[in-house]
């Protein structure tokens, strides 16, 4: 048999490698300062691109695609080739994607924080930047492919099979969710709306979680822990099903973010169902990352590698664990739109994937420079400032998370709501926020002693560009008879067509009914579509990311009904592109907070004047100031192309109304100016402010409307 | 679009969706557990040493020696 001499390209591992490394400390940090801004919301100064509701999807868009992403990069691209016996299948490709996804990275960093964003949570992302994710991912997709294609191997070993199911499903979710028309180059509206955009958004956002987070690191699990330890994984068996149930699973499970709200029944319960399933293949895979140690627990006690990548599989079946029960309406009733859920989320990002991320590099670094890890005793240091960071950082959540939610379903024995002020219960919660920031900083020295550690080791070895192996070609392992599974891990194709079927069936399943079947959403006469002043009062609602602290979904409890008002319908949300429904409470909902009558309403000069400073009204706020709403400038010049669009979108505003939309924005702005100007406030009509004060007072306030008349005044 | 969405307007049974939903993944998951049953404890094997016929722990960390 005749030995074929080829190459391993570590130089693309080194990219992606230090891309890692630096986006994860970029990341990281702004998830501290939005942390600090929290306990000080001052801090930002009044800088609109410091503000919290710019910077949070910054720090989530950087720590999932950047940190993450050039994690599972790495892993792939030092592992793939290896396991495949051949190079990646072009260099060329591989650059490419690199600094392609580079570009992508920086011009997230260069939009979000000036509010260019689509307001749909990890996927804020404007048009152009979603069309060059989809170009770049499919770069990779080939390269990934083709390496497979080309591979030495007869049959494809199991990490190989999660990065291909990583890589085909987030394709379709990518490509599903940011389905948007564009406006201008910078601004575009989803084509779904409402609850229909809702069941889309978290098909898309929990698939993220379980194909961007997790199965590109369960392989990269199925490939390290094996080289770290030295031995095979503990269950081959075992890896197939969970593969396959774990994929087959996840892609049914995104409505358990949904629980409550007016998403129907049926697809909730569905939600419900598959996620509670979960477990049993999500675990399946904890028992064999763990069981690979068996017999070599002595060494976890000597090597940091190992002892990052136990604590991080112990954190995914943790987190694995908690999603499930997460899941279940009863507990969901107490955690949704509470801290619980940040501290869910940080046990999955912190431990499962930081923790796979460094016991990775610790590993690969010494390898690619030829050379001893520098320090063992800072890796150990590091892990124990990650993992009691992790602790401090989510264990205070868990707190504030119960006590708040308890809080806010707190009644007296008279009937009334104990904590009618929302404020009551943010101040309860404080205390919490600061042992977060603690936690968070913890983790964040050991990132960066881990940096120290790593550069040292690099400067002490000398890099090898390229590594030497020899395997005999594909074609001599042609007389092996296939039998059972094995056939299909020979056929590559065969197999990506497979996991997309898999994927498929689920998204088809919870999808076609939900778009066409009229009674899901029952329509509610007296909803109207927004007015050009509100649409732009909302387009500024969505830059300020307003929707990372207030939600705008009143579920159907006593105690949310009594707080908020009467709850939210399905039909109220039909011509929200995008919806609004919000995952966390920072602040109270706002789902009704125009209702005239509701718990919550305030006159328009309160508004003006909690925009300019919030702390002014509530003493102990924690929102920040907004006083560039009240100084720029309303920029309506797009106002006819929105309305268009709008109308494209299906949005029933009269034929022609896009021509006369800017005089009707005009007329109301100046109804709301002269009324803040009645009560002494010195405001001209077309400031910014004017516009979202406007959205505000439209909240909620459709099913309210007794005289039949329209939002708009052109029938 | 607007064929399909009329045709399916008044759907009859959408409580099935999720029973036809759980029962897509029994099945699958049934045809799964036997393919994986077939696989002989040799290939299993074999399968299972892909990623350590390649010896890349050339390096020596001064309490990591794992091999």
């Amino acid at each position: 048999m005749e030995l074929q001499k080829f190459t391993y390209d570590n130089k693309i591992t080194r990219l992606f490698m230090n891309a890692t490394i630096l986006w994860g400390i970029v990341g990281m940090l702004v998830g501290l300062t939005i942390a600090l801004e929290l306990v000080f919301p001052l801090m930002s100064g009044g800088i609109s691109w410091l503000s919290f509701g710019r910077l949070r999807p910054l720090h989530t868009n950087a720590v999932i695609f950047a940190f993450v992403g050039n994690g599972l990069f790495t892993g792939i691209y030092y592992s793939a080739p290896r396991l495949l016996k051949t190079p990646m299948f072009s260099e060329l490709l591989g650059k490419i994607h690199f600094w392609g996804w580079q570009l992508i990275i920086v011009a997230a960093a260069l939009t979000l924080p000036f509010g260019f964003t689509v307001g749909k949570e990890y996927a804020e992302l404007e048009w152009p930047i979603d069309i060059a994710i989809a170009l770049i991912w499919v770069v990779f997709g080939i390269n990934l492919i083709m390496t497979t294609v080309k591979r030495r191997t007869k049959h494809i070993y199991v990490a190989i099979w999660f990065y291909i199911a990583t890589f085909v499903t987030v394709a379709v979710l990518h490509i599903v969710n940011s389905i948007n028309i564009p406006v201008s180059l910078l601004k575009s509206y989803p084509i779904y709306a409402g609850v229909q955009d809702a069941l889309v958004q978290w098909w898309y956002g929990h698939n993220a979680v379980a194909f961007f987070l997790t199965t590109p690191y369960l392989g990269m699990m199925y490939y390290f822990i094996p080289k770290a330890a030295n031995r095979p994984v503990y269950s081959y068996k075992l890896s197939i099903i969970h593969f396959w149930a774990l994929i087959f699973l996840y892609i049914w499970a995104g409505p358990h973010h949904l629980l409550y709200t007016a998403l129907p029944d049926w697809a909730q319960a569905l939600g419900v169902v598959f996620s509670v399933m979960l477990i049993a293949p999500s675990w399946g895979g904890m028992i064999n990352g763990l069981l690979t140690l068996r017999g070599a627990w002595d060494k976890v006690r000597e090597s940091p590698v190992l002892k990052m990548f136990v604590v991080a599989v112990t954190a995914y079946g943790m987190s694995t664990f908690e999603g499930p029960l997460l899941s279940l309406k009863s507990v969901n009733a107490i955690s949704h739109f509470t801290d619980w859920t940040i501290a869910h989320v940080h046990i999955g990002a912190l431990g499962w994937n930081g923790m796979m991320t460094f016991g990775m590099l610790y590993w690969l670094f010494p390898r690619i420079y030829k050379t001893q890890l520098f320090s063992t005793k800072l890796a150990n240091i590091h892990f124990w400032l990650a993992t009691t960071g992790m602790l401090f950082f989510a264990i205070p959540l868990y707190f504030a998370g119960f006590a708040q939610s308890l809080m806010w379903k707190e009644f007296t024995a008279d009937g009334y709501l104990k904590y009618p002020n929302f404020i009551e219960t943010v101040t309860q919660v404080i205390p919490m926020y600061g042992i977060r920031i603690l936690g968070g900083t913890l983790y964040i020295t050991g990132v960066i002693i881990m940096i120290f550690n790593l550069i040292k080791t690099a400067n002490a070895g000398t890099f090898v560009a390229t590594e030497d192996d020899e395997a005999p070609a594909l074609e001599s392992h042609a007389s092996v008879i296939d039998k059972g599974h094995r056939t299909l891990e020979g056929k590559p194709l065969l197999f990506t067509l497979l996991a997309l079927a898999a994927i498929l069936i689920g998204g088809i399943i919870e999808f076609v009914p939900m778009f066409m079947v009229k009674s899901n959403i029952p329509t509610i006469s007296s909803v109207k579509p927004y007015t050009p002043l509100e649409l732009e009062g909302r387009d500024i609602y969505i830059r300020e990311g307003c929707y990372n602290c207030h939600s705008q979904m009143i579920r159907p409890f006593r105690s949310e009904v009594e707080r908020y008002g009467d709850y939210t319908k399905a039909g109220e949300t039909v011509y929200d592109h995008p919806f609004q429904f919000g995952s966390k409470r920072t602040g109270p909902d706002l789902a009704r907070e125009g209702v005239k009558t509701g718990p919550l309403y305030k006159p328009n000069s309160w508004h003006y004047n909690h925009f300019f400073s919030p702390q002014k009204l509530v003493a102990e706020s924690i929102m920040p100031p907004f006083p560039w709403l009240i100084a720029n400038e309303l920029d309506y010049s797009k106002i006819s192309k929105k309305i268009s669009v709008m109308q494209t979108l299906g949005v029933p505003y009269p034929e022609g109304y896009a021509n006369q939309a800017k005089d009707e924005l005009l007329k109301q702005a100046n109804e709301i100016a002269q009324g803040l100007r009645n009560e002494g406030i010195d405001v001209t009509d077309t400031k910014e402010v004017i516009a979202l004060i406007a959205y505000i007072q439209r909240l909620g306030t459709d099913i309210h409307r007794t005289d039949g008349s329209s939002a708009f005044t052109n029938k | 679009m607007k064929i399909i969405a009329n045709t399916l307007e008044n759907i009859a049974g959408i409580e099935w969706y999720p029973i036809i939903g759980l029962f897509i993944f029994l099945i699958f998951f049934i045809v799964l557990i036997i393919r994986v049953m077939y696989l002989g404890q040799d290939e299993v094997q074999e399968l299972s040493q892909l990623p350590l016929d390649r010896n890349d722990n050339f390096v020596k960390e001064p309490n990591n020696q794992l091999n």
